[in-house]
């Protein structure tokens, strides 16, 4: 039996749609998972995702020729398959793509996570024959406390260095993270936050959707000579040590994601504190994925792939690792944002 | 001990010098004495008799969670620490841990476990992780196996124990150097008023040399009037002490580590200096009028109680160059070339060939001396100690007084072969490299080398060992032959336990020569052709 999906020099193709998934090649169209630089990248003629990733998309790739939003759960005939969206719970508009060609399916999960996140539409369950999953945390190392847990833990970092003046500089990525953040955050505060050129139009978007987040004043609007002193601050990692940072005199340095949970990250990132928040299923998300769609033949991508394979198989699952281009292939996520611009300097 | 685990936290959590002290301060202010020993001996990295290995833990930690020996081992490698891997898979999200003082505990639950047979010892460790946090977990994993390092340096400590005592940061050093048993008694003792520097038999923190760098080699010009300063041959041995004080005979190493049995000839000398007197000095393997290769020296490191025939081979003696204390008096504080004077004196009157006298190198210039360095290879010694002829005796490494002007190390270019995860900070980063060199079409592994490139280098070739992979070894990868280094080391000598026939001695990585093709790194014959002809330098197999 023919695949429904192969994996090409261009990406994870479907032959029968003639369309790929997360294109890392140009082709004619590409159905998008969600915005993030390593899954829509540019040159590509028509753009497929969900409703509410468009904005994102747009905002990401200003040249896309055509970006055609879908609802959640909408089925497009593309070829001889069908294709709907279902909500990853990763980032905003983060979707699982779900392709069904003669009563077999596929599920090709994208990004996602089955923690609770405020600021995005759930992770639903697609049961399917076939699942590719990513595998960015398939490490049993790797397991998540609630990220309104996280998000306390920053708020007393951010008050515990107001006390002594200093300006709580919290690194994150621009797109998810940072909105999650702000969302998780009401929890405890209705302070203003200031945020780094990158974050603010992403945040305009989700507040556009309705997500509730605390207020936020863009550093790019701030007067020269403004004090930050006991302000929180939220930046992409790639503004850490840049110009951009000299604006604020005394500063506690904190940087946010999954990776922070191992001490030896921790230490070589070079921020004061690390914070332990992700967007990625951790490894029991993971195998409850895998277990609750049902799928008799899992592949696995991105991360730690030949690890999470190899368990499913002595699971006495059929599953095996997927060669793919993603810029979190082998377990580094970081550089997925590294390539945002950074504000200029004063 | 949740007040203790509270501060390794804190302690964790910044790479602040101030608020890791600060955090220090607030612990020892308020933590009752038996506690505060025990912090402090974990702190400044004083480890227990390790009772439980690693493996243990491993074991342990697999039958707890019923998981596959493979997974945990793919595990470790992504985090690069057993205790910590361990902690991570058998920590509890909350803690359940009802506090103790950290003494009790220690004493009464931890300690006691050394005595208790295997099965036992496990039973009981899953049982406390049962009650722990990740935190809790880590800290536990690390005091039983004996490896607990905190991130901060043994200066910070004494400088924090210092503060809240109310004393001079040397004396406290003074009082925590060496080996001691935590108790109350101890602390109270350490931490009080008054008292002086030589109550106990004790060595002195070593005062260190700061590196004169490459960069300054012209501007060396730079120390000033060259009559200042006095210069001898930087010996390539162990740095130690030798005292005799107390009635005892003590010889310390850099580590501050008793190492009195490994060289009984300098023991024996010890007895025929007057009583109350220590020397600083290099333990060198010596034969000849000149020193032996440096893995003469290791041999007799490793052996405990070292018998007739090793002493024979592997003679030592004791390259003494400064005076610390003469009858029972602290001399660090009076200028080098006074200390100087009398440590003559002392070795001429002592008269045994184990106790020589670091000779000053004559030169009128620093021009003269920059040439008379150029024969340091030939004399088997590292380069060239400065030390300002009026200096004291500080501690630690402090810049201004003392420097060491080593020889330029040899290099050559070689091909990365292999690469693994590094530990600790590095886990999960490709850092530690196998280099190679041609042997006609072959190209054959000479060196191991794990520093010297800079973080963004390092990630860069993380990325490309991730792209470039041949071949997987459990966490070992080959990769395609393309990656150029410049290696460099301090020495080289024909081996018969490396397949390449050499050893190089402290090899790393000097640059990257990403504008080298790889089939122009140098080859084994070049490598071979820098042995130094001298027997000196061989080692025996």
């Amino acid at each position: 039996m023919a695949q429904l999906i192969e994996v090409t020099p261009q990406g994870l193709f479907c032959p029968q749609g003639n369309f790929y998934v997360d294109p890392w090649g140009k082709v004619a169209t590409a159905v998008i998972t969600h915005a993030h630089s390593d899954h829509a990248r540019t040159g590509s003629q028509t753009y497929i995702c969900s409703d509410n990733c468009v904005p994102m998309l747009r905002q990401r790739l200003p040249d896309a020729p055509v970006v055609q939003g879908l609802p959640f759960h909408e089925v497009i005939h593309l070829g001889n398959t069908q294709v709907s969206l279902h909500p990853a719970g990763h980032i905003r508009g983060s979707a699982q793509v779900r392709i069904e060609a003669d009563g077999e399916v596929w599920v090709i999960t994208g990004d996602y996570k089955r923690c609770a996140d405020p600021s995005v539409e759930p992770f639903e369950v697609v049961p399917c024959d076939v699942l590719i999953t990513e595998a960015t945390f398939g490490a049993p190392v790797y397991q998540w406390q609630p990220g309104e847990e996280t998000a306390q833990e920053i708020y007393q970092w951010w008050q515990q260095n107001r006390s002594q003046g200093l300006t709580s500089l919290l690194f994150c990525y621009a797109l998810g993270k940072a909105q999650r953040i702000l969302a998780e955050l009401t929890k405890f505060t209705s302070d203003a936050v200031y945020v780094h050129g990158a974050v603010q139009p992403l945040t305009d978007i989700y507040r556009a959707q309705g997500v509730v987040m605390l207020p936020t004043i863009p550093t790019a609007d701030v007067p020269h000579g403004h004090s930050y002193a006991g302000e929180l601050v939220i930046a992409p990692p790639s503004a850490h040590r840049s110009v951009w940072m000299k604006r604020f005199k005394n500063v506690s340095t904190g940087f946010a994601s999954g990776w922070m949970r191992v001490r030896g990250h921790r230490r070589r990132r070079g921020y004061q504190r690390g914070f332990v928040l992700s967007d990625h299923a951790d490894w029991p998300g993971l195998l409850r994925t895998v277990k609750e769609c049902g799928a008799r033949k899992i592949y696995v991508t991105h991360g730690y792939k030949d690890l999470l394979a190899r368990y499913l198989r002595h699971e006495g699952l059929d599953a095996q690792s997927l060669d793919t281009l993603f810029a979190n292939d082998d377990g580094e996520d970081s550089k997925a944002e590294s390539s945002l611009p950074v504000e200029a300097g004063q | 001990m949740k007040a203790f685990i509270a501060l390794f936290q804190a302690l964790d959590a910044t790479t602040s010098t101030n608020a890791k002290v600060a955090a220090l301060v607030e612990y020892f202010q308020q933590a009752p004495s038996g506690d505060a020993a025990w912090a402090t001996f974990f702190l400044t990295g004083e480890r227990m008799k390790r009772f439980i290995s690693s493996r243990d833990l491993q074991l342990w930690a697999i039958e707890h969670i019923a998981m596959p020996e493979w997974l945990f081992m793919d595990s470790y490698h992504t985090v690069g620490d057993t205790a910590e891997t361990v902690a991570l898979l058998v920590g509890q999200p909350h803690s359940r841990l009802v506090d103790r003082p950290l003494q009790t505990w220690l004493e009464e639950d931890i300690l006691p476990l050394a005595s208790l047979p295997k099965p036992e010892q496990g039973a009981q460790v899953k049982r406390w992780w049962q009650l722990l946090n990740i935190a809790e977990c880590f800290v536990l994993n690390k005091i039983m196996t004996g490896a607990f390092r905190v991130g901060v340096s043994k200066t910070l400590v004494l400088r924090a124990l210092a503060e809240v005592a109310g004393l001079e940061p040397a004396i406290v050093a003074h009082r925590f150097i060496g080996a001691w048993r935590p108790s109350a008694a101890f602390f109270e003792q350490a931490l009080s008023a008054g008292g002086s520097l030589s109550d106990a038999p004790q060595p002195y923190p070593f005062y260190l040399a700061y590196p004169l760098e490459q960069t300054q080699e012209q501007s060396i010009d730079g120390l000033g009037n060259c009559d200042d300063w006095l210069a001898e041959w930087k010996w390539d041995g162990i740095r130690g002490q030798i005292m005799h004080q107390g009635g005892q005979v003590l010889i310390w190493s850099r580590g501050e580590e008793l190492v009195t049995e490994q060289f009984p000839e300098l023991a024996a000398l010890a007895l025929r200096l007057p009583e109350g007197t220590v020397l600083d000095g290099e333990i060198l393997a010596w034969r000849d009028a000149a020193p032996l290769d440096f893995a003469a020296l290791q041999k007799r490191l490793g052996r405990k109680k070292p018998a007739g025939a090793i002493l024979q081979e592997s003679p030592v003696i004791f390259m003494a160059y400064d005076l610390l204390q003469w009858q029972s008096e602290d001399w660090r504080s009076r200028a080098l070339v006074e200390r100087k004077r009398k440590l003559g004196e002392i070795v001429q009157s002592v008269a045994q060939p184990q106790l020589q006298l670091s000779p000053e190198i004559a030169f009128t210039s620093w021009q003269e001396l920059t040439e008379l360095r150029l024969q340091s290879r030939t004399r088997s010694v590292e380069g060239v100690m400065l030390k300002r002829r009026g200096s004291s005796y500080l501690v630690g490494r402090k810049k201004g007084d003392w420097w060491k002007w080593k020889i330029e190390p040899y290099t050559i270019d070689a091909v990365l072969l292999y690469a693994q995860p590094g530990s600790g900070r590095r886990a999960n980063l490709y850092t530690d490299y196998t280099f190679a060199l041609w042997q006609g079409e072959e190209l054959v592994p000479v060196a191991k080398a794990y520093s010297g490139l800079t973080d963004s280098e390092i990630n860069r070739v993380d990325n490309w060992v991730r792209r470039n992979t041949l071949e997987r070894f459990g966490p070992v990868r080959s990769v395609k032959p393309e990656l150029v280094f410049e290696l460099a080391f301090e020495n080289i000598a024909l081996s018969k336990r490396h397949k390449s026939g050499v050893a190089v001695r402290f090899p790393r990585i000097k640059r990257w020569r990403e504008d080298k093709p790889f089939r122009e790194a140098d080859t084994l014959e070049t490598l071979k052709s820098l042995i130094d002809p001298s027997p000196a330098c061989e080692t025996t197999p």
